[in-house]
């Protein structure tokens, strides 16, 4: 490869980068209220809830798979958690047993899709349905308040150390966790191999269903994670929680250049990705301009970053 | 033969990005002469089949089509003057009848009312595969359906449908079974008469110097001359190919025989294979041979666990195994070098590093997680071991020649230290230089007591460097020859199902 091939590979990666730094300096310029503490703290607790579930949807999309569950599942997992704080357990015993919870329904989608040798899309679309009619069957299509006054569980959305969000701290040791997992250790090589080729890696021997029914596992439990910040938040649990969540964690996957193909991505991109989505909604905010508009900047922003990542594969 | 040649290329020459490809190469061929292009994987021979195609341009040089010389921009232009390329990769849409493959995209229709006339259509398809000689192929059967060689057959039609008077043929056997040759060459025959050139490119010299008049070598982008098939032979070829004397064509065996290592007993899967049982012993070769679809390569994925077995035992060094998946199988230490190398072997948009740690994630890493050093040293001492040809470990697996693709498939799977290797089809798509190497680390893995399964549809890589020859048949085995009592004859026999 050439010095010019090596650079353009360079700037590819960099690309989504270089968008967000363009768009902050840009937004910093339209608005004195972007580069407070204050706003950049807001800004990065409203991303914690998407990348989270984003960081999980990179492993799935990495293995060539998708999740249309998330926002469901998201529901369903806050609202059992929600009913265990309300039954009166201890409330870390709550959030344990819902990360569980999450993980567990994670694992009937890889079940599905691995043993069931049905298409990601599919069973996921079907989940999803699935997810939500539990939780409004649960709820009875109500919220669900009056969880316990737990200083604990109020941190987990509204808390701060050293005046950062505790959100915010949630979404960075997840992600450096992950970005750990995915360049070091060997099941994230089989991650990115088992959506680079499954037949070969199988015949490599690599369990190619453990690693995929682990994957959305992991998503799963991420997608109740972020569903506990919210729960926590709001200080009750919503049945229509995380609707349209999956297309959010998607966006900030491939905006971030992962390929949906499978094989090809990283983990630092998906967090730039939802940073962007993130920035996008906050400046435009800030700007005043209609919440119309904003949907349609968001939808050109993807298209760009698709077709750019397009171009510097060719 | 003509006076004029219906194609002639003459000193040309062409760079990609300041990398010289072809420099100052001439080639010619007559109306009905079956033409070989050979040379080593990256001597330049689809550079000029693309540059006679008008797929690029030539940086200098002339090309003649009947005399005139032409200038295509585009593949069209050169199809207008009769030029047609069959690929190795079909251009056939599976769902589609054979009748809709060959009108596609210039369908007949009842006037100009989009209206396709079927009758028509079904009548001349039918037509065309006469003219080919071609008589088991029904104009309604469902493309996908048939055989790689059938499918080829609906291509050439397609060409010939389109007036066709040269047309490249780029490894056109390399997934065909022996039978399927014998009715490609005979098609062959049958275009030599209608006065059709034909270039022929291929790795197998046996088929050369069968079906062609002349042989064009090429090397490093470089002309190295044109010669008539009855002036030469296989050595002078091959010398050609690769500017050195190569020494003979397999390395000298020297095997006095060993232990069993490796022992299967009536390995069945239903409508497969049925009642396979065989030994292998330490540092022997067993070469496996049998006609394409005898369930070769099937028994080979199921002692690898990747397909179940009905039912059967397999011991290694004594002990029975249970292999469920490829990965117990690698825990015992067997390796399986698979037949397709592109869609079974390598992770082609990865690495060569990556691929070759692929296997051997346990001893790179510890406790999970992966220790750079450690990967680091082994990718490069196994790369160095294979002589991998590549611009470092961090270069794309696509981006290699067959030769040293399947050498990092080698060295991925000799990162195990296995007991007992597998290769299916070694040297499909292999360059001559790079087969001798690929025979040679075959040679020394088992003078350090490695057993090797070696399956192979080439009969003088089987009898040359096997130390015994099982040969299947229809699922069961024929029959197990010993190295000295085996010939092409008796192997082609017992393959073929006869005493």
């Amino acid at each position: 490869m050439s010095w010019k091939q090596n650079l353009f590979k360079d700037f590819s990666k960099l690309g989504p980068l270089i968008g967000l730094i363009i768009m902050v300096i840009f937004l910093g310029f339209m608005s004195d209220a972007f580069f407070t503490l204050d706003n950049i703290f807001n800004l990065l607790r409203q991303i914690s809830v998407n990348a989270l579930i984003a960081f999980g949807m990179t492993f799935v999309i990495l293995t060539a798979g998708i999740d249309l569950s998330v926002g469901s599942l998201l529901a369903l997992g806050s609202a059992l958690t929600a009913g265990l704080l309300t039954s009166g357990i201890d409330p870390m015993l709550a959030v344990l047993l819902g990360l569980l919870i999450g993980f567990g329904l994670g694992a009937i989608n890889g079940l599905i899709i691995t043993k069931g040798k049905v298409a990601p899309f599919i069973a996921t679309l079907a989940t999803m349905t699935i997810f939500r009619g539990a939780t409004l069957v649960y709820t009875d299509g109500m919220p669900i308040t009056g969880l316990s006054d737990s200083f604990a569980f109020e941190m987990i959305g509204g808390g701060y150390v050293f005046g950062v969000p505790f959100p915010v701290i949630l979404m960075l040791v997840v992600f450096l966790i992950l970005f750990f997992v995915l360049k070091k250790t060997v099941f994230g090589r089989q991650v990115y191999a088992v959506g680079g080729n499954e037949e070969v890696s199988v015949l490599s021997g690599i369990k190619a269903d453990r690693v995929k029914i682990w994957v959305y596992s992991l998503t799963g439990m991420l997608s109740v994670l972020a569903g506990m910040i919210l729960t926590s938040r709001l200080n009750s649990a919503q049945p229509t929680a995380g609707e349209m969540f999956e297309l959010d964690a998607i966006a900030a996957v491939v905006i971030g250049g992962t390929s949906l193909m499978g094989g090809r991505g990283r983990i630092t991109g998906t967090l730039i990705g939802a940073l962007i989505i993130g920035v996008i909604d906050n400046g435009l905010n800030l700007m005043n301009v209609s919440s119309f508009y904003q949907q349609i900047v968001k939808g050109g922003v993807i298209l760009l970053a698709v077709l750019l990542d397009r171009k510097s594969n060719k | 033969m003509a006076d004029t040649p219906f194609a002639e290329m003459q000193g040309i020459s062409k760079s990609f990005s300041g990398n010289q490809v072809l420099k100052n190469v001439n080639f010619s061929i007559d109306k009905g002469e079956v033409h070989a292009l050979v040379g080593e994987n990256g001597a330049g021979k689809s550079t000029l089949i693309k540059i006679l195609t008008g797929i690029h341009k030539r940086d200098d040089g002339a090309v003649r089509i009947n005399g005139k010389e032409v200038h295509f921009s585009h593949p069209k232009e050169a199809e207008q003057q009769g030029i047609m390329v069959i690929h190795q990769e079909l251009n056939i849409i599976p769902h589609l009848t054979v009748t809709e493959n060959m009108f596609l995209g210039k369908n007949i229709a009842y006037g100009k009312t989009g209206m396709l006339n079927t009758k028509e259509m079904r009548k001349q398809c039918k037509a065309n595969l006469k003219r080919l000689g071609v008589s088991t192929i029904d104009p309604d059967d469902i493309a996908g359906e048939l055989s790689v060689g059938k499918q080829q057959m609906i291509e050439i039609a397609r060409a010939l449908s389109t007036n066709a008077e040269l047309i490249v043929m780029d490894e056109p056997t390399a997934a065909l079974t022996d039978r399927e040759i014998e009715s490609l060459f005979e098609v062959v025959e049958s275009l030599r008469k209608q006065d059709v050139a034909v270039i022929y490119i291929s790795h197998r010299m046996e088929e050369i110097f069968r079906i062609c008049d002349r042989i064009t070598v090429l090397r490093d982008g470089e002309y190295i001359g044109t010669e008539n098939v009855s002036d030469v032979d296989f050595d002078a070829i091959v010398r050609m190919m690769v500017g050195r004397e190569l020494g003979g064509r397999f390395p000298e065996r020297d095997y006095s025989g060993g232990d069993v290592i490796f022992e299967v007993k009536n390995l069945a899967r239903k409508g497969l294979f049925d009642d396979i049982s065989f030994s292998v012993k330490e540092g022997e070769i067993l070469g496996v041979a049998g006609l394409m679809g005898a369930g070769r390569s099937e028994i080979m994925e199921t002692i690898f666990g990747y397909t179940a077995k009905q039912h059967g035992r397999i011991h290694l060094n004594g002990e029975e195994l249970t292999i469920k998946h490829p990965s117990d199988a690698i825990k015992a230490g067997i390796g399986f070098i698979t037949e397709d190398r592109k869609s079974k072997g390598l992770l082609t948009e990865f690495s060569i590093g990556d691929n070759i740690s692929l296997t051997n994630m346990k001893s790179i890493s510890n406790k999970g997680v992966i220790s750079v050093n450690k990967e680091h040293r082994l990718i490069a001492e196994l790369m160095d071991r294979l002589t991998v040809k590549a611009t470092g470990a961090d270069q794309e697996a696509k981006a290699l020649s067959g030769g040293n693709q399947q050498k990092v498939v080698i060295a991925k799977w000799l990162g195990i230290e296995p007991k007992l290797l597998i290769l299916d089809e070694p040297t499909r798509g292999v360059d001559v230089g790079a087969k001798k190497e690929i025979y040679n680390i075959m040679n020394e893995l088992t003078k350090s007591g490695v057993g090797i399964i070696m399956v192979s549809s080439e009969l003088p890589e089987v009898l040359g460097i096997s130390d015994r020859i099982m040969v299947i048949h229809e699922g069961k085995i024929a029959n197990i020859f010993h190295h000295d009592e085996a010939n092409q004859e008796k192997i082609m026999t017992a393959a073929a199902g006869g005493e």
